[in-house]
């Protein structure tokens, strides 16, 4: 599978990235080749093979539904690039 | 001082021949001295070192003194570290002072340790070499032409270089491992979910896992001790009790079964390296143990395999790192979408930019099953060879690295030749066990790595087997001319 200027592109937008129009043409071609790595996994047969997403297959644990955490808003918007009022801010989204 | 051991260390404190505070005020000179040179750390914490080794040589007069208490270490900055800076090896957190402190970094202030400050590794551990922390590369004690391995490249250098007799590491694809073997130091990384990942910054959950880079076995196990444990705020930590992972060091190897796969020797393997592993094999057998050829057929796929689901993890935690509620944002974003997106690509380098986009690539509508689904079947694949393996054998054995550390720059530019120094390690990962890699001598003035593979929670075991080499060899006691 080799990727063109114009998927590049396409996946840095799905990745919220942006790139250098120079260095397209070196992410295309460095992600071809990582790519090309991958399809090796071909040549394997996994029909009937449960993936695994996990060391142990395990479920994931449950606890009771209690507050355990206490507000620090305050501690944790320190180092905010810009907070008003106890407020992330970003640029304006609604007209 | 500097040449001791953490257990020889441990000692001196009890007997009183010298303080905490005499300890660290030494390691802090010579980091002063030589860390510019090797570039391994990102942040020095003096004043909260001194202030803890004061509150460790008070809590020794009142007799409650553990092992660790008052011995100097220092933390990969991948670690969150209330109050201090942590990077993670990116411009995207180099503004970031964390909030809280991981659990790991909590366990091990709470065993006394002293916290000398945090080193660098690869942007967000995506690397082998170290070349792509935004902070430069860290350089090889026993040549600063040479990368140190990576990603744990700082915490690597800092204990061959002696500035710092014991560190922390973490390990998604080799990342403890292959720079303790390019380093010469002994590494472990546990088996999957012994150890919290709360508080360390996530690459890919399902591999990541934290353990101790030390000057010998030994010291390891006395960390590892003091850094495993169940933790509710990591959903995958194992609910397991921790032995003291240091009762069993002695324990013969007669008898031991040690499985060698013949895929661990085949083309690709530097013939110095080879016959350093094969050297440590006979060493093996000398003490007793058994020699088993197995087969792993299915590890050579091991790396085609991470590179789909360590990229698809990472696309996913990455998303974090958006601009607007810590780390960098972007001048003048004109929109959220502008913000997003410059935020990101001028917080990210290449590397794991490289990586987001793969993954983004494999986990997007109509690749999700060529790409993703199919890399989990093989995961399973090769971590069921492991099962059937140690049907029959107590370890497996091989070589950590294909080769002794490269030069920097040699292979920065082909990322895929870089994925393949991780060509060993990474099997152990997508099945979830504890490896470890032990020095086994020089190849032309640079170290090889002897790498132990054990079953799931079976990390006594490997630091024994580990302990009992460096009991009958000297090879972990190698430190380069310009650092003894």
């Amino acid at each position: 599978m080799s990727l063109d200027a114009t998927e590049v592109e396409k996946i840095a937008h799905l990745a919220r990235l942006a790139i250098d129009e120079k260095d397209v043409g070196d992410y295309a071609q460095n992600l071809s080749n990582i790519l090309e790595l991958v399809e090796q996994m071909n040549a394997v047969d996994t029909k009937d093979v449960e993936p695994m997403a996990h060391s142990f297959d395990l479920s994931q644990r449950l606890r009771a539904d209690e507050v355990t955490e206490t507000d620090q808003r305050e501690h944790f918007q320190e180092h905010a690039p810009k907070v008003e009022d106890g407020l992330f801010l970003v640029p304006q989204v609604i007209e | 001082m500097y040449s001791k051991t953490v257990a020889e260390l441990s000692a001196g404190l009890q007997q009183g021949d010298f303080s905490s505070e005499e300890l660290t005020q030494a390691y802090l000179e010579r980091i002063k001295h030589l860390g510019d040179e090797l570039n391994c750390f990102i942040t020095i914490t003096g004043d909260q070192a001194l202030q803890a080794a004061k509150e460790a040589d008070q809590l020794r007069s009142q007799g409650k003194a553990g092992p660790l208490t008052g011995v100097p270490m220092a933390h990969k900055d991948i670690f969150c570290t209330e109050g201090v800076k942590t990077s993670c090896g990116s411009k995207m957190l180099d503004n970031f002072i964390a909030p809280y402190n991981a659990s790991v970094v909590e366990r091990l202030n709470y065993a006394g340790m002293v916290m000398l400050g945090k080193t660098n590794m690869d942007e967000f551990a995506m690397g082998s070499s170290n070349e792509t922390s935004f902070y430069g590369p860290v350089k090889n004690p026993w040549d600063l032409k040479a990368v140190p391995g990576g990603s744990s490249g700082g915490s690597a250098s800092v204990v061959a270089a002696q500035l710092v007799p014991i560190s922390t590491g973490t390990d998604t694809g080799g990342s403890i491992r292959q720079p303790a073997a390019l380093c010469g130091i002994t590494g472990l990384k546990p088996t999957y979910g012994r150890v919290s990942r709360y508080g360390m910054i996530a690459f890919a959950s399902s591999l990541d896992q934290a353990g101790p880079m030390a000057k010998t076995a030994e010291d390891a196990a006395m960390m590892l001790t003091a850094m495993s444990g169940f933790d509710p705020r990591d959903s995958t930590c194992v609910d397991r009790e921790v032995p003291d992972y240091t009762a069993n060091l002695n324990d013969s190897v007669k008898g031991l079964k040690i499985g060698i796969p013949k895929e661990f020797f085949g083309e690709g393997l530097d013939a110095g390296v080879a016959d350093a592993v094969q050297a440590a094999l006979r060493e093996y057998e000398d003490l007793g143990a058994e020699l088993v050829d197995i087969s792993l057929p299915n590890s050579g796929l091991s790396v085609p395999t991470y590179y789909v689901i360590a990229p698809a993890e990472c696309s996913s935690n990455l998303s974090r790192f958006d601009g607007v509620r810590f780390g960098y944002r972007c001048e003048n974003p004109v929109d959220l979408q502008d913000l997003y997106k410059r935020s990101r690509g001028e917080g990210f380098g290449p590397e794991v930019k490289r990586r987001i986009m793969i993954g983004a690539y494999a986990l997007s509508a109509g690749y999700y099953d060529a790409y993703y689904i199919k890399a989990q079947q093989i995961r399973r694949l090769i971590s069921d060879d492991f099962k059937q393996a140690f049907e029959k054998v107590d370890v497996i054995m091989g070589p950590t690295a294909p080769s002794t550390a490269f030069n920097i720059g040699e292979k920065s530019d082909d990322p895929v030749r870089m994925y393949l120094s991780d060509i060993y390690t990474i099997a152990v990962n997508l099945a979830g066990l504890p490896g470890m890699s032990v020095p086994a001598g020089l190849v032309e003035g640079r170290p090889v790595g002897l790498q132990m593979i054990g079953n799931y929670f079976d990390e006594s075991r490997l630091l024994n087997v580990a302990h009992k080499f460096q009991q009958a060899t000297d090879f972990h006691k190698n430190v380069a001319e310009a650092y003894k």
